[in-house]
């Protein structure tokens, strides 16, 4: 049995791949560990959809102030350097294309890059957020997630069966067990986790892949 | 002489009519113009139509309007949240209707109704449900769908400094909404920390100049509706528990 990358070594992978001076927009929840794994050379801007560029790490307890939160609400601090703007300005700067990356979680990523990640169209109350502005506008969005659901049904799938979010928007998915570029013919494997077969790979998949004579070995340090 | 200050959040909130479109500045608990929400409970309009992001939490501010029963629909982007418990419960009861509109468009919108802007075109939620029905165009080999401009009959807006022109500031990532829904309503009510004298904000310091603000009340100590929320606190205007 393949050892699976820990969401926080799948974190740290995607991070690797954001080099240096980029604006980075990162989505609630997984994605936020992102930003715990950003090489300390790299100078990295994030942003929030609610109003922040620059934005920093947590504050301690004390210091917590809820007028300076993330997207998620969660307070957060300011690094030297950056800025608040309105919220038009803020999504300006997502759908006009000058945030490089944006890392989304996914509930399906098909062969061509759709993203579902808002409904599972089932009842409920629907919410949207600021995710098709973000699948849409980022110059890149790179999708964080566990290959397959928790019941085993494959993510990266031939055809989304749930509403999308966008329509082919995917640039990159990285998963517990790969990392998966969305390519003109389709999804192609860029690394896999050692001792994993590209064939168990593909068993786990819904889509096909490619890359199965130059992928290589997907590698992550142990990270708390 | 222009003064826009007015002595009480009463007097504020008198132009609400029945009927009315009302802005909500505010993004999660920052930003909320919580003692005008609660004004505008006591006043009690009906059959409004509020605009925020969100769809309130607890049983204050936002929520605490929604259950008043005096809204009949609510336009926002992300109404689910871990206490957006009067909301998930009218909405299931079908007591209150929603349109949800992607963050990103829903702020376009605002703008574009300040700034006299008759609808636009936007990418977001091609090739998604939220697109069905709308006109669509395609520029430099992409497809994009038209926006209408949202107009209000009124805001209600929290910021932090202001003076008697309505020159405006706000504290720190509370500005989110607070900007572009100043610009889009035919009457903008703002709640600030403090009124300061005239030229006390430097030019350059202005994030919302006056001319887009109508009536400004002072509320030196606003309250948190985090931590109201964590005290169990249930608004309940003139009505009986």
């Amino acid at each position: 049995m393949t050892d699976k990358l820990t969401r926080r070594q799948v974190a740290w992978r995607l991070a690797q791949d954001i080099q240096d001076g980029m604006y980075v927009n990162l989505g609630i929840g997984m994605p936020e560990l992102v930003a715990n794994y950003i090489p300390g050379d790299r100078e990295i801007v994030f942003h929030s959809e609610n109003g922040i560029l620059g934005m920093g790490p947590e504050p301690r307890d004390n210091e917590a102030d809820y007028d300076l939160i993330n997207a998620g609400k969660k307070p957060v601090t300011m690094l030297p350097g950056g800025s608040f703007f309105h919220h038009a300005d803020s999504f300006g700067m997502v759908r006009g294309g000058h945030i490089d990356i944006c890392v989304l979680g996914a509930f399906q990523v098909s062969s061509a890059g759709d993203l579902a990640n808002w409904s599972t169209g089932g009842g409920g109350v629907p919410a949207v957020g600021g995710a098709m502005d973000l699948a849409v506008g980022a110059r890149r969005v790179f999708v964080m997630t566990d290959h397959n659901t928790k019941t085993g049904e494959a993510k990266l799938v031939r055809e989304c069966s749930y509403p999308l979010t966008g329509l082919g928007v995917v640039s990159t998915v990285y998963t517990d067990l790969a990392v998966v570029d969305v390519t003109d013919r389709g999804l192609t494997v860029r690394e896999k986790v050692d001792g994993l077969s590209f064939d168990e790979l593909q068993s786990r998949t819904d889509a096909e892949l490619l890359g199965r004579e130059t992928c290589g070995v997907l590698n992550s340090p142990e990270v708390g | 002489m222009i003064d826009k200050t007015v002595a009480s959040l009463h007097e504020a909130v008198s132009v609400v009519r029945d009927g009315d479109c009302v802005l909500i500045s505010g993004f999660g608990e920052s930003g909320n113009p919580t003692e005008l929400v609660h004004a505008l409970i006591d006043h009690g309009a009906r059959d409004l139509t509020v605009v925020n992001n969100n769809a309130g939490n607890g049983n204050v501010g936002l929520a605490a309007l929604l259950e008043s029963g005096n809204v009949a629909r609510i336009v926002c982007s992300f109404p689910r949240s871990t206490a957006s418990h009067v909301f998930d419960e009218m909405y299931k009861a079908g007591r209150l209707e929603l349109e949800v509109v992607p963050q990103g468009t829903l702020a376009e919108r605002i703008r574009a109704a300040g700034a006299g802007i008759g609808g636009f075109y936007s990418r977001t939620t091609i090739g998604t449900p939220l697109a069905e029905g709308k006109q669509r165009r395609v520029y430099n080999g992409e497809e994009f769908v038209l926006e209408d401009p949202l107009h209000a009959d009124v805001a209600l807006i929290k910021a932090e400094l202001a003076d008697r022109w309505g020159n405006l500031t706000y504290r720190l990532a509370a500005r989110n909404f607070g900007p572009i829904m100043c610009t889009a309503a035919t009457t903008t009510i703002v709640q600030a920390r403090k009124i300061v004298p005239l030229g006390d904000i430097p030019p350059e310091a202005v994030v919302t100049p006056g001319i887009f603000v109508d009536r400004v009340v002072e509320v030196p100590n606003p309250v948190s509706e985090r931590e109201m929320i964590e005290n169990g606190v249930h608004y309940l205007g003139g009505r009986k528990p």
